[in-house]
C-alpha cells in the first residue's frame, strides 16, 4: 500500500488501486445524482398533482412564458452539455489544454443560460406575476381561480430557481476544475474530477430538459 | 489519557494529539468518536425536555408551564431526539467506526465527505440548538402545515434549517457506507460473508440517500411558503396540506427504519456472539434488512388515515403495513431460532438485545394495531401512538445502540467497562422503560391525547406511574455515561476479541492501529462461523 502510493500521488491511502478509486468516485457521484433526483421528484409530484387538479389553469399560465426563450436556452444547455462531454474526452486523452478550453467554453454557456434566465425571471417581476403579490393578475383566468394561477408561478419559481441554484453550484465547481486543470493536475490516468462534474452538469442539463416542456410548452397539445 | 495501553502499541487514539488532530481528522474511528460526543450532547438535550414533559403531566392541572410552553417542549423534545440523536446514532456513530473494520478496509471511500457530514450535523444542531434558546418552536416535530408556514410565531426557520443541514449529513454518510459496501471490501469477503451489522447499514443506507432529499425538498417548500409566501400549500389559493403531509411521511415514515435497522443489525452481531452460533438463516436475514427497507417506502399513507385521504388509499397503505411486518418478524424469529441450543451467556450487550426483541415485539404488535384503519381512529393521536413509537425508538433503536455500545466499548477504547453495574443499569432501564411506556398504551386506549398538558383527574395514576418510570429511566441513562467515562482510565485493559467473537473488527488490536489492520485480512470463512471456531478451540483444547 505504501508504495503504491508512491507510485502515483493521487491514489489515496484507503484504496489499493487507481481503478478501484475511480469506480468509488464515479458510484459516489452516481448515488449522489440519485438524490438529486428523489430532490427534484419531490417538486415534480407537487408539479404533476397541482397540473392535474388545474388543468386550463395551468395551460393559460403555461403560455404567458415565453417559449422562445426558453427554446433558445434549452438549446444554450444543450450545447453546454456538448462541451462538457468534449472536455472529459480530451480528460481522456490527456490534452491538458483542451480541458481548460473546453471547460471555459462550458462555463460560459452555462453563465449565458442563467443570464437569459434572470431576464425571464425579471420579465415575470415586471408582468406582476408573482405569488403572494397584491397585483397579481393573470389575464383570461377567472377572478376566483387567480390562486390556481398563483400556485403555477409558486412552482415555476421553485422549480427553475432550485435548477439554475444547481446551475450555479456547477459554475462553482467548473471554476475550480478549470484552475486546477491550468495547473496541469489531470492526465490520461487521473481525470476522475472533470468525469464526475461532467456527470453532475448532464444530470442538471437534464433537469431543465424536463422543466421545459413541463413549465413552456403545457398548452401546445391542448385543443383551442 | 485514555490508555495506559496506548504506550505499549501505536493505535488511532495515541497517533496523534491536539484539538486540530481530531477536529481536522479523516480518521473513520475518530469521526465515529466526534458523533459520539455529539449526538451524547443532543440526547441529554432531549432528555431534559422529555423531564419537564413528564413533571408537568404529575399533575392534570397544568400547573408547571403554560400551554405554549408545552408546546414547545414536546416538539424540541422529538426534533432533538429523533434528527440529532436517533438518526445518527448508530449509523453515525457506530457504522462510522465499525462498517470499514467489519469489511477490512483501511477507511471509507471519502474520509473528506465523512469528516463534512460530522460537521454538517454539528452545524445543523447549532442552528436547531440557538431556535430552541432564542425561545423554541411549536409545531410539532413534523412541522405541518398551515400552522407551520402561517400561524406559528416561534423559530419555525432556524429550526427547520438546522434539520436541513442535518439531513445533508445522513444523506452523505449513507453514500459513503453504500459506496465503501460496494468497492472496498477486503479479499475473500463476499456480499454474504459480510456481517448482517453490515447488511443493516447497508439497507439504512438506502434509505437514507432516498427518503432525506424528499425530506430536503419539503423543507425548501415550507421554506418558500413561509418566508417568500409562495403558497405551494396555502388551501386558499388551491393549495392542499396534506400533500405536505404525504411529502414529509414519505421520508419520516422510512425514517423510522434509518433508526430501528441499525440496531437490528447490532442485535444480531451480538446474540451471535453471546449464544455462540452462526445466525439462523443468515441470507434471509440479510434480505430482510432490504426488504425492510423497500416495504419501507410503500406504507408512510398510515400516518394519514384521517387527514382526508381517501378510504381506498387508507385500505392500501393499511395493507402494505401489514407487509412491513414480515421481514420484521423473520428478524425476531430467526435471532430466538438462533439461541436454541446456542451457548448462552448473559453479558451486558446479551441484555440489551434480550431487552431489544421483547421490546420491539411489543412496538411491532401495536404497529400492528395502529395500520388497522378502525382501530386507528379509536386511538389517533392519543398516547397508544405515543407508547407504541417510544417501544420502537427507546425500547428497539435505543436498546440496540446501548448494546453495541457496550459490546465494541473494548474495541474502540481499548478498555472494558464494569460488567456488574453494566448489567444492573441494563437491568434498570429495561424496568424503568417499561415503567414509563406501558402505562401510555393504557392511557390511549382510554382516550388521553397527545400533546396536551392538562388532562381529566382520573388519568392521573397512570401518568404518574410514567413519570416515575422516567425518573428511573433517567438514573439507568447516567449510570452507564458515569462507568464509560470512569472506564477510560481506570477500566480493564481489553484484549483484541474479549468476546470470543468471529468478526473481523475483532482480529485487529483494541484499540484499532490508525489504517485499521496491519496487513489487508483475507476472509475464508462465512459470518459467524463459530461452529468451526469452536472446533479449532476444542483441537488446540
Amino acid at each position: 500500500m505504501a508504495d503504491h502510493a508512491t507510485e502515483t500521488p493521487a491514489l489515496r491511502v484507503q484504496f489499493d488501486t487507481e481503478a478501484q478509486q475511480k469506480d468509488a468516485s464515479s458510484l459516489g457521484m452516481w448515488i449522489f445524482l440519485v438524490t438529486e433526483i428523489m430532490f427534484f421528484g419531490g417538486m415534480f409530484a407537487v408539479y404533476t398533482i397541482y397540473r392535474s387538479w388545474y388543468p386550463d389553469v395551468f395551460a393559460i399560465a403555461s403560455s404567458s412564458l415565453n417559449e422562445i426563450i426558453g427554446a433558445v436556452n434549452t438549446g444554450v444547455l444543450l450545447l453546454s452539455s456538448f462541451t462538457m462531454v468534449m472536455a472529459v474526452r480530451a480528460g481522456q486523452l490527456g490534452q491538458q489544454k483542451m480541458i481548460v478550453i473546453f471547460l471555459i467554453l462550458t462555463l460560459l454557456f452555462g453563465g449565458i443560460f442563467l443570464g437569459v434566465k434572470a431576464y425571464e425571471w425579471n420579465q415575470k417581476f415586471e408582468e406582476h406575476h408573482i405569488p403572494g403579490q397584491a397585483a397579481f393578475h393573470l389575464a383570461g383566468v377567472l377572478p376566483q381561480e387567480q390562486g390556481h394561477a398563483q400556485l403555477f408561478f409558486s412552482i415555476y419559481f421553485a422549480m427553475t430557481g432550485l435548477h439554475a441554484l444547481h446551475m450555479v453550484i456547477g459554475v462553482g465547481i467548473l471554476l475550480t476544475l478549470i484552475v486546477q486543470a491550468r495547473k496541469g493536475k489531470f492526465s490520461a490516468s487521473y481525470y476522475t474530477p472533470v468525469d464526475v462534474a461532467g456527470l453532475y452538469w448532464h444530470f442538471v442539463d437534464i433537469i431543465w430538459i424536463f422543466l421545459f416542456p413541463l413549465l413552456y410548452l403545457i398548452d401546445r397539445h391542448m385543443v383551442k | 489519557m485514555i490508555t495506559a495501553a496506548a504506550q505499549e502499541t501505536e493505535n488511532y487514539l495515541n497517533a496523534s494529539y491536539g484539538l486540530k488532530s481530531w477536529l481536522l481528522t479523516k480518521d473513520h474511528k475518530r469521526i465515529g468518536l466526534l458523533y459520539l460526543a455529539t449526538i451524547t450532547l443532543f440526547f441529554f438535550i432531549g432528555g431534559s425536555f422529555a423531564t419537564l414533559i413528564r413533571v408537568e403531566l404529575l399533575t392534570p392541572q397544568g400547573n408547571l408551564v403554560s400551554s405554549e410552553t408545552y408546546n414547545k417542549l414536546f416538539t424540541m423534545h422529538g426534533v432533538a431526539m429523533i434528527f440529532f440523536f436517533l438518526i445518527p446514532s448508530i449509523p453515525a456513530v457506530l457504522g462510522n467506526f465499525l462498517v470499514p473494520l467489519m469489511i477490512g478496509a483501511r477507511d471509507l471511500a471519502f474520509p473528506k465527505l465523512n469528516l463534512l457530514s460530522w460537521y454538517l450535523l454539528v452545524i445543523g444542531g447549532a442552528f436547531s440548538l440557538f431556535a430552541m434558546i432564542a425561545g423554541g418552536v411549536d409545531t410539532g416535530w413534523t412541522f405541518y402545515t398551515p400552522y407551520s408556514t402561517t400561524y406559528s410565531n416561534t423559530w419555525v426557520i432556524a429550526t427547520a434549517l438546522g434539520i436541513f443541514i442535518a439531513g445533508f449529513s445522513s444523506i452523505l454518510t449513507g453514500l459513503n457506507f453504500i459506496v465503501t459496501i460496494h468497492t472496498m471490501r477486503a479479499p475473500g469477503m463476499t456480499w454474504f460473508r459480510m456481517p448482517l451489522f453490515v447488511w443493516a447499514h447497508y439497507a439504512t443506507s438506502l434509505i437514507q440517500v432516498l427518503g432525506t432529499p424528499v425530506l430536503a425538498v419539503t423543507i425548501v417548500l415550507l421554506f418558500l411558503e413561509r418566508v417568500l409566501h409562495l403558497g405551494i400549500f396555502d388551501p386558499a389559493r388551491g393549495g392542499d396540506p396534506v400533500l405536505f403531509q404525504h411529502l414529509f411521511w414519505f421520508y419520516s415514515h422510512p425514517a423510522v427504519y434509518i433508526m430501528v435497522l441499525p440496531s437490528m443489525g447490532v442485535v444480531a452481531e451480538v446474540i451471535s456472539t453471546f449464544s455462540r452460533k452462526a445466525i439462523f438463516g443468515y441470507r434471509i436475514v440479510a434480505y430482510s434488512s432490504v426488504a425492510i427497507a423497500v416495504l419501507g417506502f410503500l406504507v408512510w399513507g398510515h400516518h394519514l388515515f384521517v387527514s382526508g385521504q381517501s378510504l381506498f388509499a387508507g385500505m392500501v397503505f393499511s395493507f402494505l403495513s401489514y407487509f412491513v411486518a414480515i421481514p420484521s418478524a423473520i428478524k425476531v424469529f430467526n435471532w430466538t431460532a438462533t439461541l436454541y441450543k446456542g451457548s448462552i451467556t448473559f453479558q451486558t450487550p446479551m441484555l440489551y438485545a434480550f431487552g431489544f426483541i421483547g421490546l420491539f415485539t411489543i412496538g411491532g404488535l401495536t404497529g400492528l394495531f395502529l395500520a388497522a384503519l378502525g382501530i386507528d381512529i379509536h386511538v389517533t393521536d392519543t398516547y397508544f401512538v405515543v407508547a407504541h413509537f417510544h417501544y420502537i425508538m427507546v425500547g428497539g433503536a435505543l436498546m440496540g445502540y446501548l448494546g453495541g455500545m457496550h459490546f465494541w466499548w473494548p474495541k474502540m477504547t481499548g478498555r472494558m467497562y464494569p460488567e456488574g453495574w453494566a448489567r444492573l443499569s441494563a437491568l434498570v432501564i429495561f424496568l424503568g422503560f417499561n415503567l414509563t411506556f406501558f402505562p401510555q398504551f393504557i392511557l390511549g386506549y382510554l382516550g388521553m391525547p397527545r400533546r396536551y398538558h392538562v388532562y381529566p383527574p382520573e388519568f392521573q395514576v397512570l401518568n404518574v406511574l410514567s413519570t416515575a418510570g422516567a425518573s428511573v429511566l433517567a438514573v439507568g441513562y447516567l449510570i452507564p455515561m458515569i462507568y464509560f467515562i470512569w472506564s477510560l482510565r481506570y477500566g480493564k485493559i481489553a484484549s483484541a476479541n474479549p468476546w470470543g467473537a468471529t468478526g473481523l473488527e475483532w482480529k485487529t488490536s483494541s484499540p484499532p492501529p490508525v489504517h485499521n489492520f496491519d496487513e489487508v485480512p483475507v476472509v475464508t470463512h462465512d459470518a459467524y462461523d463459530y461452529a468451526s471456531l469452536m472446533a479449532e478451540e476444542v483441537e488446540i483444547g
